[in-house]
């Protein structure tokens, strides 16, 4: 047996400070890919004009893989734009644009789910397309799929760590680090899980709350 | 004042309305029976643009709602509806159903709504079920939340799509009675239905369809005792 905490020890600070951009950057792209996600969801309904354009750029984000994604916008798009966002801007609108994706996937299943005879009712009592939209609509789609949604920001929160390669020092970018000057990779790397892990049990809680609050049964 | 002028629907092929004109007068509460697939429930929903006819007007207080969709909305505000499947906003408190037109469409506050609302949830014998949602109400119960959140409104004319169809004998009972002591002032009644014995009871005239066509418009009593048409007195024959 080849373990030793003691070395990797004085580095947990740094990689607890990890911790903190790699929340600061989930919950920047939680948000930004809700609003697309939205935005899309609702824009790329049947009837659309922009439904080929937000099928396609879907169609995009979901195909490919995210790794690449990343490093294409951020490495490959500046040789033809000439311009280097930085990494986090970087980050945060590939992160954006693909979880927006999936969770337009996910609202647009939960606006389906809702039964046409609520809307119909509400027609007939003169209720305006918008009121309909925000206060029937809405809020039972997003009961529906609330499960689905924290699945998708806790996938969010893992793949956080894909911008490691390009040189976004949050917690997995940090964990590299360490071993590379500790030599040590099982402890940094134990530490590491235990952290994404308990991030994740954190958010599944408040996600479980939230599915409680909403819920009328 | 509603009217329908030569109303006629289609749904690709096949012709689900014909040529269908037919006045409801004031006050007066109209059954619309025939044998399934004769048209009724398309007629009903001529009446508010739940479907929008193929040809033909529409016309209520001499606004025809088939040219001006501008004036849809605040037609239909004064068009209650009552469905087979009540269609209540799950989501919502039987208050909150019925609170929820009057908030948004009427533009009350909060209180004003809560006030009227209690008053018509108490008139269809629910004001123990006020914070209730409607999977914890029987179907019955669901009916006439339904009833109380379309009358609320102050229709001038209420549309019934066979409210009872989806309950048990019991519940109809319930729902019928309630439907019955419906005495507002001015208004319409407008009622596809299946239960005969009801419509017998209820119905000022009534109206017989039978393959997308209105064959007869007769006063009730006249309608059980010398039905105009022959299918009417068919359709009759098999009832007993």
């Amino acid at each position: 047996m080849n373990i030793n905490f003691e070395r990797v020890i004085p580095f947990i600070p740094l990689m607890l400070s990890g911790v903190l951009m790699t929340l600061q950057l989930a919950a920047l792209a939680a948000l930004g890919g809700s609003i697309l996600g939205f935005a899309f969801s609702l824009l790329g309904r049947k009837g659309s004009v922009f439904r080929p354009v937000i099928k396609a750029i879907v169609d995009f984000f979901r195909g490919t893989p995210l790794l690449i994604q990343l490093t294409f916008f951020h490495l490959g798009l500046p040789q033809i734009t000439g311009w280097v966002p930085d990494v986090m801007v970087s980050a945060l609108i590939v992160f954006s644009l693909n979880s927006g994706a999936y969770l337009s996937e996910v609202l647009r299943a939960g606006i389906e789910s809702i039964d046409k005879g609520q809307i119909e009712a509400a027609h007939a009592l003169g209720v305006e397309n918008w009121d309909i939209t925000w206060n029937i609509v809405v809020p039972q789609a997003l009961r529906n799929v609330l499960p689905a949604i924290m699945n998708e920001f806790i996938t969010l929160v893992k793949e956080t760590s894909v911008v490691s390669v390009i040189g976004v020092t949050e917690l997995m970018r940090r964990t590299q680090m360490t071993s590379s000057v500790t030599y040590r990779y099982f402890e940094p790397y134990l530490i590491t899980m235990i952290l994404y892990l308990v991030l994740n049990m954190i958010l599944s809680f408040f996600g479980k709350k939230l599915e409680r609050a909403l819920s009328y049964d | 004042m509603i009217s329908l002028l030569n109303v006629s629907k289609s749904f690709g092929d096949t012709v689900v309305l014909k040529n269908v004109t037919i006045e409801f007068e004031p006050e007066k509460t109209y059954a619309i029976i025939g044998s399934s697939g004769a048209g009724k429930s398309t007629l009903l929903r001529c009446i508010n643009l739940m479907e929008v006819p193929t040809t033909g007007s529409v016309i209520i207080d001499s606004v025809d709602l088939v040219k001006d969709r501008k004036q849809l909305n605040r037609v239909r505000e004064k068009i209650g509806m009552v469905f087979q499947n009540f269609n209540l906003f799950a989501h919502m408190s039987a208050l909150n159903n019925v609170t929820f037109a009057l908030r948004k469409v009427k533009k009350m506050n909060e209180a004003e709504a809560k006030d009227v609302a209690v008053k018509y949830l108490t008139e269809v014998g629910l004001q123990h079920r006020l914070d209730n949602y409607p999977h914890q109400l029987s179907g019955g119960e669901k009916q006439r939340v339904a009833i109380a959140r379309a009358l609320a409104m102050k229709p001038i004319a209420m549309l019934f799509d066979e409210p009872t169809s989806a309950l048990d004998p019991e519940m109809t009972q319930e729902v019928l009675k309630v439907i019955k002591n419906l005495n507002h002032i001015g208004m319409t009644n407008i009622i596809v239905t299946h239960e005969i014995k009801f419509a017998q009871e209820v119905a000022d005239y009534i109206i017989f369809m039978n393959q997308a066509e209105i064959l007869e418009v007769t006063e009730t009593k006249t309608f059980f005792s010398a039905p105009k048409s022959e299918r009417a007195k068919t359709f009759l024959a098999n009832m007993i």
